[in-house]
């Protein structure tokens, strides 16, 4: 237990390493951004004083290095800045889009990932059979599918033609958790769509690959029944990699709702970026993009401490 | 001649009727034009005659064009989402009206000396903020100031270049002393930034979202949507609705189907392309109202080959514009005439010919210049408009008749203003509305403009835009405003091919009065507080 305390302190060392690595990246690059703030904001109609006047209310004026460590200063105490563009905190600003964007993925989450590694178990059980054609061919071409395609189909059929769900999906102060569920359900469902294919079939190909190893011959030699030879003697062994898939899935589901957060309008943290990368708001965007990585670095650190743990193997290495 | 006009007139006005809701001044305006007496105008209109308003229910609205990073600054208004809002719980002093005409919001009179260098407008009495403090005139005087002085980082500090003074003279007068005379200034007061605030410390109270519009901010989120309920203390007419939803829906499909499937009861654009479909919907009414936004190709005359008039005029006549219209703007525009004065605009000089298309007049043109077989490259890029590479390729193929070799260049989107507009000789331009032809003239056609777009100078055209600054006599400003369509139109180093048209729309079940304003999408931006459930 003491080796994977000390790799996940190490790893989140390193994770901090590269969060200030990718926070000065994001800073130079939003610099290297064609354009001018001023000007975004104010518009064509703006006199030359008049940007002037407001790039010295933003804090342009000071030269960008001062900037960066001014911002990493308040950063490192947690403090993430006010938005230039709006005064405002950028955690008020972004926190309550966040948490929006992390019950979307929670609850796609949630769909996605029992009913994939159970198709994954299904397919490898019946493999080779129409059951496992069908569900390989259903599951590549949604994941083929661009999101906003899926979603515009899901919208068609659930929300136009069958009125099942909304169209849109915004969400109001004071309404119950099945409302929620309800209002977010097609987004999930489109989601769940999208990251189903790549777990349900690394599922399947962990358990496949492992069928020809001598120990699963021996247990059906037993005479085990099918079922129980992929449950109870395939799938330990199989949960590595599906650990790792389900993970990376997992980022993507709070990092890559961009597009379908558009398409159903669903106020996520994903609108909030776009809005100020065109506005050049650097604390914001900033904000946004250490989250996503960080999701990413956390996710991957759980994906490897997972591994391990339902590995004894990679517990005591040589 | 006369028969090419008259034609290009009933054209237009079969367009416009065909596209079943345009503004009934525009109607009456063109109708007047292709010599429809006004009776019979008036009858062909009269098929709509409006129902007796209710009040009660909730509106929802979908809208385009909203940011997480908007604010309730009315100097950093830009979006749709800010402007839509601002018309909702803010006043203003003037406001135009539904039939296209000036009237008052906050000001219930407004009077100019003689060469219009000053002016007073009268605050009612009855215009509250929603907090329950009254509307007085240091609140207009203090909103006023916001956009003034050397510091304001307001986007309408040139708007207000001229006014050298506001001051209040008792609580409900409001006197405006300006450097030069502008007879257009109740018309200025319609722009959105001029919203009026509370005043507070020396400046205004922007922050809290107070204001004393028709309805009243009960909670929202800029990029996310607004709840408002109506606003007791309200001075004007109108306000039907109980409460208003305004929703941020920047995917012109999410727009589409929440309106086809009830989720909102008016959206402020639709998709163009589908917009035909759209309308086969039994309860969907579509609104295709022309505007003063336009979109212009400027060729700088100071610049060889364009500094000859006929190369300009070869230039100009070279384009097909129907076609243009038709294939690029899908109908939703109202053909341009090279000079930039909207129909939707006031002193619309509706006499002035159309330039038709017409390839050996601009042939015969270049020879006389001696520039046969002209070799132009005009730039733009996709972020001018949805279509304006399309357009201008469109435009190359036309003038490929008249002997014209035209080079598309399609340039950066970023940055095309500060690296393209007004750098290269020949390219393409989006222009938003301007209420009125001297705010549009004086920012890009008066000579020493910074932004005269195309570098014309025409010592007739300036001397005119001087006097009828401060005429305050409209027959006469119209005719002079007419004189000086006709010089752009024959002289100008500007071909405008069309002024967009706002096409939106709303379920059947929310009534609308008999026409609608051209100054905004959703009736003026005012729909809201002017339509009710039917």
């Amino acid at each position: 237990m003491g080796e994977i305390l000390g790799l996940v302190a190490k790893r989140l060392g390193l994770g901090l390493v590269i969060l200030l690595v990718i926070s000065l990246i994001i800073f130079f690059m939003i610099e290297l951004l064609p354009g001018d703030i001023a000007q975004a904001v104010l518009g064509q109609g703006a006199t030359e004083e008049n940007l002037a006047a407001m790039r010295a209310e933003m804090g342009l004026d000071v030269p960008a290095p001062l900037r960066y460590l001014d911002w990493l200063g308040g950063a490192v105490m947690l403090d993430f800045g006010n938005s230039i563009v709006t005064k405002e905190p950028v955690a008020a600003a972004i926190g309550d889009r966040f948490a929006n964007t992390l019950f979307l993925a929670t609850y796609a989450a949630v769909i996605a990932v029992p009913v994939s590694i159970l198709l994954g178990v299904l397919v490898a059980l019946l493999r080779n059979s129409i059951f496992d054609r069908v569900a390989n061919v259903v599951t590549l071409s949604f994941i083929s599918s661009p999101e906003f395609f899926l979603g515009y189909i899901l919208i068609l059929f659930f929300a136009v033609k069958w009125g099942l769900f909304p169209a849109i999906s915004n969400l109001g102060e004071g309404m119950t958790l099945l409302e929620y569920l309800e209002r977010a359900f097609l987004p999930a469902l489109t989601l769940v769509l999208v990251v189903m294919a790549h777990m349900m079939r690394m599922t399947r190909a962990a358990i496949i690959s492992l069928l020809a190893s001598p120990y699963i011959e021996m247990a059906r030699l037993k005479g085990a029944p099918p079922w129980k030879i992929i449950v109870r003697h395939a799938l330990p062994n199989a949960w590595a990699p599906i650990i790792n898939v389900v993970a990376l899935n997992l980022a993507y589901l709070i990092t890559g709702v961009v597009l379908v957060e558009v398409v159903y309008v669903y106020p996520g943290i994903g609108q909030a970026l776009v809005d100020a990368v065109s506005k050049r708001d650097f604390p914001v965007v900033q904000a946004c993009c250490l989250i996503f990585a960080a999701t990413f670095i956390l996710l991957n650190l759980a994906a490897d401490v997972g591994a391990i743990l339902t590995n004894p193997r990679l517990r005591h290495p040589k | 001649m006369q028969n090419s006009v008259n034609r290009a007139l009933a054209d237009r006005l079969d367009r416009m009727a065909r596209s079943g809701s345009v503004s009934r001044r525009s109607f009456m305006n063109a109708a007047a034009a292709a010599g429809v007496t006004a009776s019979a105008a008036t009858g062909l209109w009269g098929a709509s005659a409006s129902a007796q308003p209710k009040s009660g229910g909730l509106f929802k609205f979908g809208i385009h064009d909203g940011n997480s990073s908007d604010v309730h600054d009315p100097g950093q208004y830009l979006s749709r989402q800010q402007i839509y809002l601002a018309h909702q719980y803010r006043s203003y002093l003037t406001m135009i009206e539904s039939d296209g005409s000036l009237g008052g919001d906050l000001a219930t009179n407004w009077s100019a000396n003689s060469d219009a260098s000053e002016w007073t407008f009268e605050i009612t009495r009855k215009a509250s903020f929603h907090s329950g403090k009254r509307l007085t005139s240091e609140d207009v005087v203090a909103s006023m100031n916001h956009h003034r002085g050397e510091s304001t980082t307001s986007a309408a500090k040139s708007l207000l270049e001229a006014v050298s003074d506001v001051r209040a003279d008792g609580p409900t007068k409001v006197v405006f002393t300006l450097s030069s005379g502008i007879a257009d200034l109740p018309w200025l007061m319609t722009d959105y930034h001029l919203a009026i605030c509370p005043a507070s410390g020396g400046g205004i109270d922007w922050e809290s979202g107070d204001g004393s519009g028709p309805y009243r901010i009960v909670d929202g989120d800029w990029g996310v949507g607004f709840k408002l309920a109506r606003h007791d203390g309200w001075h004007g007419k109108g306000a039907y609705f109980d409460e208003l939803e305004m929703l941020v829906l920047n995917d012109p499909n999410a727009r589409q189907t929440a309106l086809v499937t009830g989720s909102v009861h008016a959206v402020s654009l639709i998709d163009l392309k589908t917009s035909a479909l759209l309308a086969r919907n039994p309860d969907i009414a579509i609104e295709n109202v022309p505007s003063a936004a336009a979109i212009t190709i400027p060729m700088h005359c100071n610049v060889a080959p364009f500094d000859d008039v006929n190369v300009r005029n070869a230039l100009k006549l070279a384009m097909d514009r129907d076609e243009i219209i038709e294939k690029i703007a899908f109908g939703a525009a109202t053909i341009g005439n090279d000079f930039h004065h909207s129909p939707a605009q006031p002193y619309w000089p509706e006499d002035i010919p159309q330039r038709q298309y017409d390839p050996d007049e601009a042939r015969a043109l270049l020879k006389k210049a001696g520039m046969e077989g002209l070799k132009v490259s005009l730039s733009t890029a996709e972020s001018v408009f949805s279509g304006a590479v399309d357009m201008c390729v469109l435009y190359a193929e036309q003038a490929k008749k008249a002997g014209i070799d035209i080079t598309v260049v399609r340039e950066a989107s970023d940055g095309y203003y500060s690296d393209v507009w007004l750098k290269k000789p020949f390219c393409a331009v989006s222009w938003g509305a301007r209420p009125t032809p001297d705010v549009m003239y004086t920012l890009a056609y008066k000579s020493d403009a910074a932004w005269n777009e195309s570098f014309w100078q025409n010592d007739r055209f300036n001397k005119l835009l001087l006097e009828a600054k401060s005429e305050l006599d409209d027959g006469r400003r119209a005719g002079m405003y007419r004189e000086m369509g006709m010089l752009a139109r024959d002289d100008g180093g500007t071909i405008i091919p069309m002024f967009n048209n706002f096409v939106y729309a709303r379920r059947k079940d929310v009534m609308r009065g008999d026409s609608v304003a051209a100054s905004w999408e959703l009736d003026g931006a005012r729909g809201p507080s002017r339509w009710w459930f039917g």
